[in-house]
């Protein structure tokens, strides 16, 4: 499992930009199929313990082979390199179970408690084994919800929010999310049960600069003006991800979301004068406390 | 208050109340809303999370138009210092509510 991953099966800069500013990544149908059925059948026979937190995920699942493999995928750990490193924790799973006929879905929440970390960040993992249809529910979530800094359920209320994502996908998919995205089980009204395996796990580095950073240079680049309308038309650029608002944002706080990207991204490339359009420079111009370049006395 | 006095009313009679949760773009009524709940106290319907991908109404504006009165909006908050470019809970939460009889409950 230490093994070095290929660059290739790294995430791109501009795969870890749409997870900087939407808080997560999807792979449709990325798990063989045989592994799948293996899973499953592991599920319904009991065979899949769990691990004391803060162990190592390379000596985890050495008694669950279908989880071993899919950890052991080229492209799986490439992932999880590229977000939390080579050498992750365990942090905790749970393997959702949802039966079939439900008449209401679990409210919206994010997991654990409010997470003060700014930079440092852990990923959940959730892995669907067979194919998931609207009417099953799947897994709901709200793009770009990751910089909130709300409590748990305290959010149960909000039973709707505008451009929530249902996950309905072929079975081997997996969706990867910063630990701090809204999310809930939704409810299953087909016939047929939904089974769905979390994962958390914690990094052991600093998360910089772990994913293929071939394209970091060419990805990057500020607009030469603000509001500059050339840098819109390059949708895959770094600074345009970030200024990219989601369905829901409130007016006012379109732009702040923007700084907390600019704020984890700088985390990540581990460079603190990143800037989108100019935010950040502008509110970090402290030239009052300096020596001045008005000075005249000379 | 005895327990009575809270749970004693006679079931299917008289009016009950509907609560519609708006979260708007704005703290201006007329803005888009972006989320949305609703409670209904007849019993007649039930909804629960992720049950509806569009909103019932476009704004509170439009809420009020079709009947729905407002109960309360959130106060605008000052932001606490240190913590300017943090987000949090959605902040523009406007509160409404419709009475109707037991016989006319929807959804």
């Amino acid at each position: 499992m230490n093994d070095p991953v290929a660059k290739s099966e790294l995430l791109t800069s501009r795969e870890m930009a749409l997870f900087v500013a939407r808080g997560f990544l999807r792979f449709d149908g990325l798990v063989p199929a045989a592994l799948n059925k293996d899973f499953m059948a592991a599920i319904l026979a009991g065979e899949v313990a769990s691990h004391p937190p803060g162990t190592p995920l390379a000596d985890c699942y050495q008694g669950c082979a279908p989880i071993r493999s899919l950890l052991q995928l080229p492209r799986v750990r490439g992932i999880i390199q590229s977000l939390v490193g080579a050498a992750p924790t365990f942090d905790h799973h749970a393997i959702h179970h949802c039966p079939p006929r439900q008449t209401r879905a679990q409210d919206t929440h994010a997991d654990s408690i409010i997470d003060t970390r700014r930079g440092a960040f852990d990923i959940q993992i959730m892995y669907y084994p067979h194919e998931v249809t609207r009417d099953m529910g799947g897994t709901r979530y709200i793009p770009g919800s990751h910089f909130r800094r709300i409590n748990e359920m305290a959010i149960a209320r909000y039973q709707n929010i505008l451009g929530q994502q249902h996950v309905v996908c072929p079975a081997g998919t997996l969706l990867v999310m910063h630990h701090g995205i809204w999310h809930g089980g939704g409810c299953n009204q087909s016939d047929e049960s939904r089974y769905m395996l979390k994962i958390r796990l914690n990094p052991t580095c600093r998360q910089t600069l772990l994913w293929n950073t071939d394209d970091l240079v060419e990805a990057s680049v500020g607009p030469n003006a603000i509001f500059d309308a050339d840098a819109y038309r390059h949708t895959d650029r770094v600074q345009t991800i970030f200024e990219r608002p989601e369905k829901w944002f409130p007016l006012d706080e379109s732009r702040l979301e923007t700084v907390n990207r600019i704020r984890f991204w700088r985390y990540l490339v581990g460079d603190a004068s990143f800037d989108s359009h100019y935010w950040l420079t502008r509110v970090e111009n402290f030239s009052d406390r300096e020596q001045s370049g008005c000075d005249q006395s000379g | 208050m005895s327990d009575n006095a809270i749970t004693g009313s006679a079931p299917g009679k008289g009016l009950r109340q509907q609560i519609l949760m708006l979260y708007s773009r704005s703290s201006a009524l007329d803005s888009d809303v972006v989320g949305w709940a609703f409670y209904d106290g007849t019993g007649a319907t039930l909804h629960y999370a992720g049950d509806q991908d569009e909103a019932p109404f476009a704004t509170g504006l439009a809420a009020m138009q079709a009947g729905w009165r407002v109960l309360q909006v959130s106060q605008l908050q000052a932001a606490m210092p240190g913590a300017e470019y943090d987000t949090s809970y959605l902040p523009f939460e406007i509160m409404l509510e419709q009475m109707v009889g037991m016989d006319e409950g929807r959804g």
